[in-house]
């Protein structure tokens, strides 16, 4: 029975890892830049499949491949930042109407970045095997890949958080977080900084599709699915705030292995249940204002 | 512009509105079996457009909703084909969507901007993954097979949805629940305070776009003869109504309607040669739109309108 609570905990701290970095790209890219990027699955998408490539193809390290594939979605987010989102921002009347007008236009990128993957790639699902041997952790059995998932969400976790709260840039997205305005007037430079959110979000994901596709197989339809947990786990954590995106992501992945544990069928399903419920109930999430 | 003005557009276009009725109800007397069910398709995503537009173009509260009206329509008309006629299923369906749409309505509403959008579109999920896990773990078989119905009855049925809900979103929009709906979308506070019952209205608008859906999704699920939920609740129907609205532009009752008929006969033409190009296409139409033109083609007239307007004047 104790083996048991255990297994179910770890693993759900192993999949919260995940989905607490996932969220946090989303988080960043939404709290600050004020764009709920629909699109945030295909980023990571982009990282799995890029990883399997370079490992499958040249035979790279998955791991090294963090350094190809962050900067990589860096880049396009920042760009497309730069770019599309600036634009919309000046152009939208309200902040209400960009978060609107923000949102459809994510849905455009989310069609295009599949599909050209699509096209790149084809639709096959696609996995390798690396770092699989086991490890026994009090009874329980898990995979090494899964806890390196766990360590490199929990460090980039750390240090991002470090980089916020020690570091100008970092004192900068902070203002830009609170009013885009009043911290355009005091001198930040505010379209590098929502555009430098936008690419970290993006380099999260990438990084977070790198970790995925270390564990489970990919394909180039696979980033939908993390959108929506990214979104339910933002929403969870209150929308906006990263540490409780952080903290969201660990309490949806313990819940979520519980769930698999209990009737494997219905995890997704209990992850919109909770959602929808907690939209109705306490909308703000638990570390929102 | 002046109610005159208004009167008189308002009858062209209702005019333009019966002869496209029409011209379409005596097609299948004269066009090719592939042009009724080309025209199905179209009259399928006009109907989702404008029922989509119907709730939110005057509020701008953007529901990612149509797939589960949708979805519940074609479910209905799955479990109920072989016991009723068809016209009960298609009423039925549209029924069940009603009061879905009620009930979910009445506890959302609440949500403002991106939550309620996120929040319909939870919605099509959940369904979908309960009734999946219903499906594999209670029934044991995934799909069912429904009924099939002649593909000229379909359009005709169709037809008669397409021209309700015609007539519905054009008496809405000219009536005072209109203009009460416009004011919900501008200011809700301000309109709440000027005595419209703000949450009443929004459900009810909401509850009537999402009959045509259901009813759209009874009569289409008759000819795609096999369904599963990942067919029926296809994510897709909520975005793509919502693209078809943008790019047609909603200021205008015939904007979503004209963005549907393009947008549905381009996937038709792409989609049999290009399956992956047509939603990359898609996405960057959806990208364009809402960057270059953010009233849509209807804003796009509009503008060359008052522009040809201005040099007539600049040369008399």
């Amino acid at each position: 029975m104790l083996t048991t609570i255990l297994d179910v905990l770890i693993a759900g701290l192993l999949l919260g890892g995940l989905y607490a970095l996932i969220a946090m790209g989303l988080s960043l890219q939404y709290g600050v830049a004020r764009v709920l990027n629909i699109a945030h699955g295909e980023f990571l998408m982009l990282g799995a499949l890029l990883t399997w490539w370079l490992y499958t193809m040249f035979g790279i390290n998955p791991l090294a491949c963090l350094a190809i594939c962050g900067p990589l979605t860096f880049v396009i987010g920042f760009i497309l930042h730069r770019t599309l989102y600036k634009r919309l921002r000046t152009s939208s009347a309200t902040p209400g109407i960009f978060e609107s007008n923000s949102m459809l236009a994510s849905f455009g990128l989310l069609f295009i970045i599949q599909n050209v993957a699509l096209i790149a790639w084809g639709s096959q699902i696609k996995s390798y095997s690396y770092l699989t041997s086991t490890i026994d952790i009090g009874g329980a059995v898990f995979g090494a890949n899964r806890l390196v998932t766990l360590g490199f969400a929990v460090v980039i976790g750390i240090a991002f958080y470090i980089f916020l709260a020690r570091t100008r840039t970092g004192k900068a997205i902070r203002a830009a977080a609170q009013d885009p305005a009043i911290a355009g007037l005091m001198g930040v430079n505010i379209n590098q900084i929502l555009a430098l959110c936008f690419g970290l979000g993006a380099l999260m994901a990438g990084f977070a599709g790198m970790l995925v596709s270390m564990c489970y197989p990919v394909n180039a339809v696979m980033g939908f699915e993390y959108t929506t947990i990214a979104i339910i786990v933002i929403v969870l954590g209150g929308l906006g705030s990263i540490p409780g995106s952080f903290i969201g992501g660990f309490i949806l992945g313990i819940i979520g292995s519980i769930v698999i544990y209990l009737q494997p069928g219905l995890a997704l399903a209990s992850y919109y249940l909770i959602f929808i419920v907690l939209l109705l109930v306490k909308p703000t999430g638990i570390l929102g204002k | 512009m002046s109610s005159k003005g208004i009167t008189s557009r308002s009858s062209f276009l209702l005019g333009i509105l019966c002869l496209v009725v029409v011209l379409l109800a005596t097609s299948p007397m004269y066009a090719p079996a592939y042009i009724v069910i080309l025209l199905t398709s179209i009259l399928m995503y006009v109907v989702l457009t404008v029922s989509w537009t119907i709730f939110s173009g005057p509020t701008g509260y953007i529901s990612l909703a149509p797939a589960a009206f949708f979805g519940i329509g074609i479910y209905t008309a799955a479990t109920l084909g072989e016991a009723l006629p068809l016209a009960a299923v298609v009423i039925i369906g549209g029924l069940v969507s009603f009061i879905i749409a009620l009930l979910v309505g009445a506890v959302t509403l609440r949500l403002r901007g991106i939550y309620f959008a996120i929040f319909t579109f939870g919605l099509v999920l959940l369904i979908q993954h309960l009734l999946l896990w219903y499906e594999v773990n209670i029934t044991g078989t995934r799909g069912r097979f429904v009924i099939v119905v002649d593909n000229t009855t379909i359009f005709y049925v169709m037809l008669i949805i397409f021209v309700l809900l015609m007539l519905t979103a054009f008496f809405i929009r000219r009536s005072k629940y209109g203009l009460a709906l416009q004011s919900i979308g501008e200011n809700e506070e301000a309109a709440s305070h000027i005595g419209i019952n703000v949450t009443v209205l929004k459900v009810i608008t909401f509850a009537i776009s999402a009959i045509f859906m259901g009813a759209a999704g009874a009569i289409m699920a008759t000819r795609w003869t096999y369904i599963d939920p990942y067919i029926a609740f296809n994510t897709n129907f909520s975005f793509l109504p919502v693209l078809m609205a943008i790019f047609g532009g909603m200021g205008q009752l015939y904007g979503p309607f004209l963005g549907a008929v393009i947008l549905a006969y381009l996937e038709e033409l792409l989609l049999t040669e290009f399956p992956y190009y047509y939603m990359l296409l898609f996405g960057i139409i959806m990208v364009v739109a809402i960057l270059y033109l953010p009233n849509g083609i209807v804003g796009l007239i509009q503008k060359w309108r008052k522009e040809g307007f201005r040099r007539k004047h600049a040369n008399t």
